[in-house]
This record gives structure tokens, sequence and C-alpha cells, in this order.
């Protein structure tokens, strides 16, 4: 870590049990301006592309869908179209569907997660406890079409595993509605309250230059104007057979991820939707046989942002190499941008705008320069909280509320 | 821009490649020298505006490889820049980080597992590797694997 004796030091990280990504924040601070910012990751390095190395083409999907538990269905997507391109496999149209309509239902529970959890850092509980309500029947149908609500072990080199029997696909219909009905209500009440709209406005910008220096990738790019989504330009499983559109805002604000996130969720279900109007019959996958020397890229849009994959094989049963490139990976360094002249009460917010895995804000300290802890995680959480408070005395608006209807 | 001007573009820096692999209108492989790897790349970012997307770092035995991915989006091309690097002894590459900040800790990170130095990186310390971890056993190379 950068040597900051003397100064100031917030330190955010880098264990926490809930944490799927380790990392540590240490952030210097003047009064309560951060002037800089310092990441250091890999506390729990778990050597997943040396293992790659030991598995076979086909058990490598399990070991990747194990990246992260909510992007698990597309990291082993990314892999298995570089196999497929190495290997030229064409896999059926349904199974194609299926990986759509999977990938899909990942990305509606994994924004309406990020949602609950912007809303919880910023006092707004009610907020968390509704969007995980609603992600809950989600979950429910992954497990239903997969047999996990995560880690779902669907996609295989040549099509899925597990089909969508037709008898589910009314009951996916009527939940998508009331999913679509819930969101709808929830976006509404966030995107029309002055008081969100105060207090997410203009914190935490990432300018299309800075977005575009740092490569990120994702809503955290399209948050700040830069139109990109693999789905549309290199499209995969069925993207391009369906209508639906890339949600793009300039702001480059938390304000600006967060409508971004909500907004796609609706393009979401509208995506599922027509795929399982659409669902064409036949099989679900090819047989595949030996998978040929070469190597071969696979990329795929998982809801934080492009997951990559590079693979190159020598003929034999297992790669020689597997890189995995997941989207936190880009998007967690452009903190420097977002952060630098952000006030402390702001920090948990702008690093939590990324989706970098909102654990990993649970352990944070402000620490002096004698390295005493004068401030912690709940401390934190407290200071954000009471600025969203402050703005709702000063405003006299009371804040969203939620209706059942 | 499309493929057909893409590819026209690429013969401009011709003379820095050993070999042009075009496996589809969507995926290009460039080969090149370590020591033109700078050039190729910065042609590759700036002029052409590709998106970095990562590097990868391979132990191929007799060199090491660096493998630059882009995506090129107006047309969904990614095109990866393939450099060698034949001393194995002393395996060094010009740095991408000062052209394209976001190859700073890609770079850190193929240093710690490979032990390719990066020359002007501005931050060549350890990331990936636990701060216990001993000088120069680089776990991902071949010849370590069983140490």
């Amino acid at each position: 870590m950068k040597k900051t004796i003397g100064k100031p030091v917030l330190a955010v990280g880098p264990f926490h049990p809930l944490q799927e990504e380790i990392e540590f924040f240490q952030l210097t601070i003047d009064g309560e301006i951060v002037t800089d910012i310092d990441v250091r990751i890999s506390y729990n390095h778990r050597g997943i592309e040396k293992i790659s190395e030991t598995l076979q083409y086909d058990q490598v999907p399990f070991l990747v869908s194990r990246i992260c538990g909510i992007c698990s269905a597309s990291h082993p997507l990314a892999y298995v179209q570089a196999v497929e391109e190495m290997a030229d496999i064409t896999p059926p149209d349904r199974a194609m569907y299926i990986r759509t309509i999977i990938n899909e239902l990942e990305r509606i529970h994994s924004h309406l997660l990020w949602v609950g959890l912007g809303g919880h850092f910023i006092g707004y509980d009610t907020v968390f406890m509704w969007a995980w309500k609603y992600r809950e029947p989600v979950l429910e149908l992954l497990e239903e079409i997969t047999g996990n609500r995560n880690n779902y072990g669907n996609v295989k080199v040549g099509g899925c595993r597990e089909d969508i029997k037709d008898e589910i696909i009314p009951r996916m219909l009527k939940e998508l509605e009331t999913v679509e009905r819930k969101t709808d209500m929830l976006t509404n009440a966030i995107l029309d309250d002055p008081v969100l709209h105060a207090r997410l406005k203009g914190v935490g910008i990432l300018t299309r230059e800075d977005a575009i220096k740092c490569a990120v990738t994702g809503p955290t790019a399209r948050g700040s104007g830069v139109d990109i989504d693999v789905r549309r330009d290199d499209p995969y499983a069925a993207y391009s057979d369906l209508d639906w559109k890339v949600i793009v805002q300039p702001e480059g604000d938390v304000f600006a991820k967060a409508v971004v996130r909500l907004l796609e969720t609706f393009e979401a279900i509208k995506i599922i939707r027509q795929a399982l109007n659409k669902l064409p019959g036949g099989p679900i996958a090819v047989e595949v046989k030996d998978i040929p020397a070469g190597e071969a890229v696979g990329h795929v849009e998982a809801p934080r942002g492009e997951t990559f994959h590079y693979v190159r094989g020598d003929g034999g049963n297992t790669p020689v190499r597997h890189k995995v490139r997941a989207p936190s990976y880009v998007n967690v360094p452009s903190f420097a941008a977002s952060c630098i002249g952000q006030s402390i009460s702001d920090v948990t917010l702008t690093l939590a705008s990324v989706d970098p895995c909102y654990s990993c804000t649970e352990r944070i300290a402000v620490i002096d320069s004698d390295n005493k802890i004068v401030c912690d995680y709940n401390m934190l959480v407290k200071l954000s909280r009471e600025k969203t408070q402050r703005i709702k005395e000063e405003s006299g608006l009371e804040g969203i509320t939620l209706k059942e209807e | 821009m499309s493929y057909e001007a893409l590819k026209s573009k690429l013969d401009q820096i011709s003379d820095k490649l050993t070999g042009i692999d075009v496996k589809s209108d969507k995926r290009i492989f460039l080969n090149c020298d370590a020591d033109n790897a700078l050039a190729v790349n910065k042609f590759i970012f700036e002029d052409i505006g590709a998106r970095f997307c990562i590097e990868t770092g391979i132990d191929c035995d007799d060199r090491f490889e660096i493998i630059y991915h882009y995506s090129y989006d107006q047309t969904g091309c990614i095109i990866n820049v393939k450099a060698s690097i034949f001393d194995r002894d002393d395996p060094r590459i010009d740095s991408l980080t000062p052209v394209v900040s976001a190859a700073e800790w890609i770079e850190r990170e193929i240093h710690d597992i490979l032990g390719i130095n990066f020359n002007g990186h501005p931050r060549m310390e350890r990331l990936i590797l636990a701060d216990d971890w001993p000088e120069g056993v680089y776990p991902m190379r071949k010849d370590s694997v069983k140490q």
C-alpha cells in the first residue's frame, strides 16, 4: 500500500464472511474530503485459473460458476462460448434461448439486490426489504429450472443441461408480470423522490473520459454515457433475435447508475418474455467429441459488465491456459476517478454504485495518524444515513412512500 | 468503421507485425515481437479506439506470451495482440499502463505470477500474491508447478 504516515487514513476492508470479493480500500482524507484512494485485492486468491488447467473441458463450467455466486450464469457461459468457438460447435437454437432466459433472470435478481443494498446505505430500509422480497420469486424460478438458486450448473459445451419444461412457462410468465409490476412501483417511487434526487445526483461522478480510460464496462460504463453492451455489440445466445434496447445515461453519478440498473431490469423482463414465447423446439445440446488445439475468447454481458474468458487448448482434454476477467476487475479501479473529492458520507455509496459486491464495504474503519480506529463501518453508514436525513429536514420532504396495491 | 475499414487500418502497422490470423470477422489475432508491442497497442487503443479488455500472460516453455485483448465495440470485433518474449532469464516488455491506465492491475498481476518485468510501469508492486510469498517464485510458470 502507499505510505501515508502522518495523514489521516480511512481503511475499508479487507475481510468479512459475507464478502464474495475481498478487497481493501485505503482512503486518505483531509477533514471529511477524500484526497487519495488505494486498493489492495486478492486476500483470498483461489487460483481458479490454475485449477482450470487441471480440469477437463466439461468440468470447468462448474468451477467458474463458483467465481461469483451472483454471476454464476455469466462466467460458465463466457467460458463455454470460447470453447465452442475453438471447436467450431454450434449449440441448438433451444439451448441458445434457454441460455438467454437464465442470464436475464440472473440480471433481474442481481439488479434488485443492488437496489436494495443501495437503499440500505442511505437509510431507506423499506427499499431494501421490498427489493429483496421481489427478488425472491426470481430465485425460485431459477431453482425450478436448474435445481439451484445460484450456481446453476446449467450451461455446458454444446448446449444446456436442463430444459425449461413447457408446463412451467405459464407460471414463469405470471411471475414475470408480478415482478414487473412491483419493480415498476419501486422504480417510480425511487425516480420520483425529490430526496433521492438531492441525495444521489452529482455524487461520485465518473466522467465519460475517465470511464473510457479506466475501460469500465456494464452499468458503470453505461451510467457514464459509454454506449456499450456485449449483448448487442457481439450478440451471443438468442439476443439478436429479440427486441430490446441498451439503457444509457450520460450523467455518470450514482443516480444515473441506479436509473440504468432499474430500467435494465424491465428490458430483462421484456427479453425473457419474448424468449419464452418464441422458445423453439428440439434438442438442448449437441454431442461434443474432441476439442481441437487452438485458442479463443468468449465474452458475456454479466449484470456488472463484460465477463471475459480466454481459453487455449493443445488438443488434450484440459485447457492449457484459461484467463478470466470479471467485470469488477476493471470497474473497481475507477474508484480513483470517482471517489476523490467526495465526502466520507458519500464514499460507501460511490463504492456501492459500481456494484463491486456490496459486502466489500462491510468492514470500514477510519484511522487517525496514530492508527487508532476512530470510526467503523456502522459509523460510516450512519454518516451516510444522516446526510439523507439532513436533506429531508432541509427540504421538508418525507422521502418515498411505498404502497402495496 | 466496418470490418474492411478496420482491416485496412491494421495494414498501417503491418511492418510491426510478424503475422495476422483472422479467425473470423469478429476475431483477429495479431502477432508481434515484444519490442514492437507498445507501438502496436498504442495504435489499437488510440488510433482505432478499441476498448482495452485485459492482458493474458502465458508460459509457452520456450517463450512467454503476453496477449492484449481489445474489443472494437462498433463491430463487436475482438482484437488480440500477441507479443512474444524470448528471453526467459530476464523477461521484460514495455508497460502499457502509461498509455492505458486500466492495464495497471493486470500488469502487476502478470509480474506476480510469471515474473515478467514491465518497463516504465508506474507502480510495479505486488498485487495478487500474499505479502509473505517468497521473492522469485512465480506460480504460473510451468517449471514452478512441482516446487
